[in-house]
């Protein structure tokens, strides 16, 4: 053995035992290594990795609900879904590689019949509102393009193909105003604690009571949470937890559809802007809210484009996205002489009795404030100057409460220039002209550095100067009248049921306050405007004279700075026990019985389904 | 057989019928080196029996069945080596050699293409891969050559020529192109040099020219836009510094491999295993074996399984040191480094700390060149045990 040729000697093997040693420790250090690493990973990590597995194998797609639907009090459908198919795109899961995605996206722009470059612009704006949220790009996809990119999957990473539930309003325009429209929920309203538990690319009630009543309507995503496998793909029976989507509750509004369509009708054949209300006097509830110019809520189904952003919302005197009846900011004129009797009655100012005189003009301080047409009707109790609408007498009861702030307060109680608890976002507070309110301006060197003067009160007795208010208040205040003094809580919402049709909630809300004032005082103050209606010299006479229910009204002529005199028209129904009440006002109108008269009219028909005998002669109202 | 004769000539005083096991050589191997060779091939069959069921679509056995066959054919091909002296393959060194070179080129000629490179001969039921054998061929010739020119030439002339020797078909294999199986190749060339006493100095002028030529490929010749390695080969190489989201990168398949091991735990996920199982894991019955391991089995699977090959290093380091001749040593030497290599970068890539490199975990992975290869060069260890015990109790019988 020792002598074969490939021996390598003795002194060899102590070196090649050196080596061998060597090679024994190396050995030794990297099976250390991966003994460790094993234990690192496996041991002490262990418990992230498998939450990273398990985590890596499912996916969540979020099921959406279908919102609930939208009724009048009829149960006459005003907002209903309908299913469309939305293409996304998860920007996330797009190829990483530059050129690979430029590809995609061209293909996919392609296929939508849209350029690169809006497809690009598309995704740009809507990362900027929700950063994580999958890109929609188009709604309303046809089933052919679904079946292609079901086919080609592969080819198209990170688009999804979406059922969603949209709006649809089967009577067109029809309460526009009142039902708002939904929208994705914004990265701001995420953080809100009422919009907890949803995500970006959620829809909510944007505006309206799609927005008021939103927790109620929104109904709850259901979750489908599938095991996939490396590629994405669902894996055979990987279906793993299932919650089903809930569908939202329906609404069922106040809103009586065919008082509806008649004030729209009034105010679009008028073609002028304007507003309406008509509402319950017990209990609050609006039977009809709109505003003139109007639009179609379906446009906001789609993303709006720069042309409809502009007709929607761009004209400052025309904008349809106004709501003029809960928003307008406008003198009232002559209409309010309700407030002006009320608080002078009450205020011990006047009686029923006491009679004014009218010679068509009240000179204050050299400065002379005159009838409108320059009429003149003499002595005058308050029914009969309600009746013709004498401003002098009502001057004269603005400047006999001037400085008792008497007029204010009896205004401030029946909800002028207050909020009115409306379940409706974006109502004006409006604004009633106080002493203090003018001096603390004056005193600041605004409102042409002017404190308070009886002129101011003067104005605000017939509804004009710095006064700023709108229909609902009006309606509120002519309300508060009728039935006695409740303030009441104007509201849309009537109930909710869910969708089997279980009655879940039902809406009255509590009366804003109580007003005390004697009987005395409103009936004889719905006598003045029983007379103005409907009795012949009455104001709007013309128009109510021939309307076979018995009504109080009162007109209205506002002037407005830079605008033709504004119409306007308050309406109790019937007298002498109101049900109902309903306010007009139109821009630009005119005279109260000319636009604004005629228009509540049309309204008191639909709603008490009698017409007018039309018997009136045209003598036209006399001035608000 | 040289083992045989001896016995006849000196029959042992008590034992005067050999039995059964005596006869088929049994006392003489190494037990521990087979069991240790047996254990991970039946780990493997086991293994693959579960992970790879719904893989193949009708046929839920496609893998375990033919990785059985691979296994018995290398297992009697192991037992029949152990049987052969070892020794001849010196005097063959040159055919081997020869043939060696030639089958992995002939690959370019009739290979057959997978995955856009060209590694194996597609036969009937079977693809050979000749580089796999080739690992084993390269062992038998280099040791030859150290050993036939151990006295030719100064020290700095054999250390180029074993160099060349090891360079050429390592080239070839490169060219395949199979990046690990080639670097395997040079692992084995200089653990034989290694073992074959090579001065350290030569040693370090290998490791700086190494340093250097890592350099150069992977940073310099992408840099001045004539790149050595293809794309993947290059993101293979340098992706598991950066572990990645795209499921189309190498990092992220990287990093899905050590998710899948580490959410093994202590105990193992067992059919609950979700990485290895939906595909998260790429090739998991090849290179990544280890990782379904890891997570089906946990921590005690892939120790156990750490610990067999431990085992069967500590043996064939062994049997480096009880050679009967320097040729055995160099052999074994060079066998126990080219398990160690694979080994190591094989678990390594899998537990995140080595790039992928397309190396076989040995007997494990699927697939027949690389288990019969190995089970081939385990039965080279245990012919060189076999021959030192014979020899041994030669010398005491004497």
């Amino acid at each position: 053995m020792y002598r074969r040729s490939d021996e390598l000697g003795p002194q060899m093997n102590n070196r090649l035992a050196l080596r061998i040693a060597l090679f024994g420790g190396v050995a030794l250090a990297l099976f250390a290594v991966l003994f460790f690493r094993l234990w690192f990973l496996q041991v002490l990590n262990g418990d992230r990795y498998l939450a990273e597995a398990n985590n890596n194998r499912t996916r969540e797609f979020r099921v959406s609900a279908p919102r609930g639907e939208i009724l009048d009090r009829n149960g006459r459908i005003l907002v209903a879904n309908r299913t469309s198919l939305a293409l996304q795109v998860n920007p996330h899961k797009l190829p990483a590689d530059e050129r690979r995605r430029h590809a995609e996206l061209a293909q996919l722009a392609d296929l939508t019949h849209s350029s690169l470059h809006r497809l690009r612009r598309t995704m740009r704006e809507q990362l900027l509102l929700a950063a994580s949220a999958p890109v929609t790009l188009r709604r309303d996809v046809g089933s052919y393009l679904v079946y292609y990119l079901q086919e080609n999957q592969d080819r198209f990473p990170g688009v999804t193909v979406q059922r969603v539930f949209v709006r649809r309003y089967p009577h067109g325009t029809l309460a526009a105003h009142i039902l708002g429209n939904v929208g994705e929920v914004s990265e701001k309203q995420l953080k809100e604690p009422s919009h907890l538990g949803l995500e970006p690319g959620d829809e909510i009630g944007q505006d309206g009571v799609e927005d008021t009543y939103d927790g109620f309507l929104r109904g709850k995503s259901g979750i489908t949470r599938i095991q996939v496998d490396a590629f994405g793909q669902p894996t055979r029976n990987g279906k793993l937890v299932s919650q089903p989507p809930v569908p939202g509750d329906n609404l069922k509004l106040s809103i009586d559809s065919g008082v509806q369509e008649a004030g729209e009708a009034a105010l679009a054949a008028r073609g002028l802007p304007g507003g309406f209300v008509t509402m319950d006097v017990h209990s609050g509830e609006i039977l009809g809210l709109g505003s003139f110019p109007t639009f179609y809520p379906s446009v906001f189904t789609k993303p709006l484009t720069q042309a409809q952003v502009n007709a929607l919302y761009r004209d400052p005197v025309a904008a349809p996205i106004i709501d003029r009846a809960i928003a307008g900011l406008y003198p009232t004129g002559s209409t309010f002489k309700l407030i002006t009797a009320l608080a002078a009655l009450e205020s011990g100012t006047i009686t029923p009795s006491t009679s004014i005189y009218d010679g068509g003009t009240l000179t204050v301080g050299g400065q002379s404030f005159q009838n409108a047409g320059g009429a003149s009707y003499g002595s005058l109790t308050l029914v009969p100057a309600l009746q013709v609408s004498s401003d002098v007498f009502f001057y004269t009861l603005g400047l006999d409460m001037w400085d008792t702030g008497q007029l204010q307060k009896w205004a401030h109680m029946l909800g002028i220039g207050r909020p009115s608890g409306l379940d409706l976002p974006g109502a004006a507070e409006g604004l009633l002209p106080t002493k203090q309110w003018r001096d603390k301006l004056a005193a600041e060197g605004e409102a042409e550095g002017r404190p308070w003067s009886a002129g101011d009160n003067i104005q605000l007795a017939t509804g004009q100067g710095d006064l700023q208010t709108n229909p609902l208040q009006m309606a509120i205040a002519y309300a508060t009248l009728a039935n006695g003094g409740t303030v009441l809580t104007p509201h849309l919402g009537l109930q909710v049921d869910d969708a089997a049709g279980r009655v879940m909630r039902e809406f009255e809300p509590k009366p804003r306050r109580h007003v005390k004032f004697k009987t005395e005082s409103r009936d004889v103050i719905l006598e003045g405007l029983h007379e103005a209606a409907q009795a012949p010299g009455g104001t709007s006479y013309a128009v109510f004279g021939g309307f076979p229910i018995e009504v109080a009204g009162k007109t209205g002529t506002a002037q407005r700075v830079g605008h033709a005199d504004q119409s306007w028209y308050v309406v109790l129904a019937p007298y002498p026990n109101p049900r109902i009440v309903t306010a007009v006002t139109i821009e630009e109108g005119g005279f109260g019985a000319e636009s604004a008269a005629p228009a509540a009219l049309q309204i008191l028909e639909a709603y008490f389904g009698k017409h007018s005998s039309g018997e009136s002669g045209p003598n036209g109202g006399s001035p608000g | 057989m040289y083992a045989t004769r001896t016995r006849r000539a000196r029959p042992e005083p008590f034992a005067l019928r050999p039995g059964i096991a005596e006869r088929l050589g049994l006392p003489y191997m190494d037990a521990a080196l087979g069991l240790a060779a047996v254990g991970l091939v039946a780990f493997s069959i086991f293994t693959l029996d579960q992970a790879t069921r719904h893989d193949v679509l009708g046929n839920p056995g496609y893998y375990v069945d033919r990785q059985t066959i691979y296994a018995i054919l290398g297992l009697l091909g192991m037992y029949l080596l152990a049987r052969i002296d070892y020794s001849r393959f010196r005097e063959l060194r040159v055919g081997i050699y020869t043939f060696l070179c030639v089958s992995v080129s002939l690959v370019f000629v009739f290979g057959f293409a997978a995955r856009g490179s060209r590694r194996s001969f597609d036969l009937p039921f079977f693809s050979f891969q000749p580089s796999e054998l080739g690992k084993l061929l390269l062992v038998l010739a280099l040791a030859g050559f150290v050993i036939d020119g151990a006295r030719r030439g100064s020290a700095r002339q054999r250390t180029v020529r074993y160099l060349c020797l090891g360079f050429a078909p390592a080239a070839l294999v490169f060219l395949q192109p199979d990046l690990g199986t080639s670097l395997v190749y040079g692992a084995i060339t200089l653990a034989v040099m290694y073992v074959g006493g090579v001065r350290w100095t030569h040693f370090a002028v290998i490791g700086a020219a190494l340093a250097a030529i890592v350099a150069l490929v992977l940073v310099v010749a992408p840099a001045i836009g004539t790149p050595v390695l293809k794309e993947y080969q290059q993101q293979r190489l340098t992706s598991f510094t950066h572990p990645s989201e795209d499921p189309s990168d190498a990092g992220y398949q990287q990093n899905q491999a050590k998710i899948a091991i580490g959410s093994g735990e202590k105990t193992g996920r067992g059919d609950r295993a979700t990485q290895t199982r939906l595909d998260f894991v790429p090739e998991r019955h090849t290179d990544f074996i280890f990782a379904v391991i890891g997570e089906r089995y946990g921590f005690l699977g892939a120790a156990f399984v750490l610990s067999l090959y431990a085992l069967l290093i500590w043996r064939a380091l062994r049997i480096v040191t009880l050679s009967k001749n320097s040729y055995g040593t160099l052999v074994a030497g060079g066998i126990a480094a080219m398990l160690l290599f694979q080994v190591f970068v094989n678990v390594g890539m899998n537990l995140g700390i080595m790039p992928i490199t397309g190396i076989p975990l040995p007997l494990l992975s699927y697939g027949g060149s690389s288990v019969l290869a190995t089970l081939l060069a385990l039965g080279v260890l245990q012919s060189i045990h076999m021959q030192a015990r014979l020899s041994q109790k030669g010398r005491f019988a004497w």
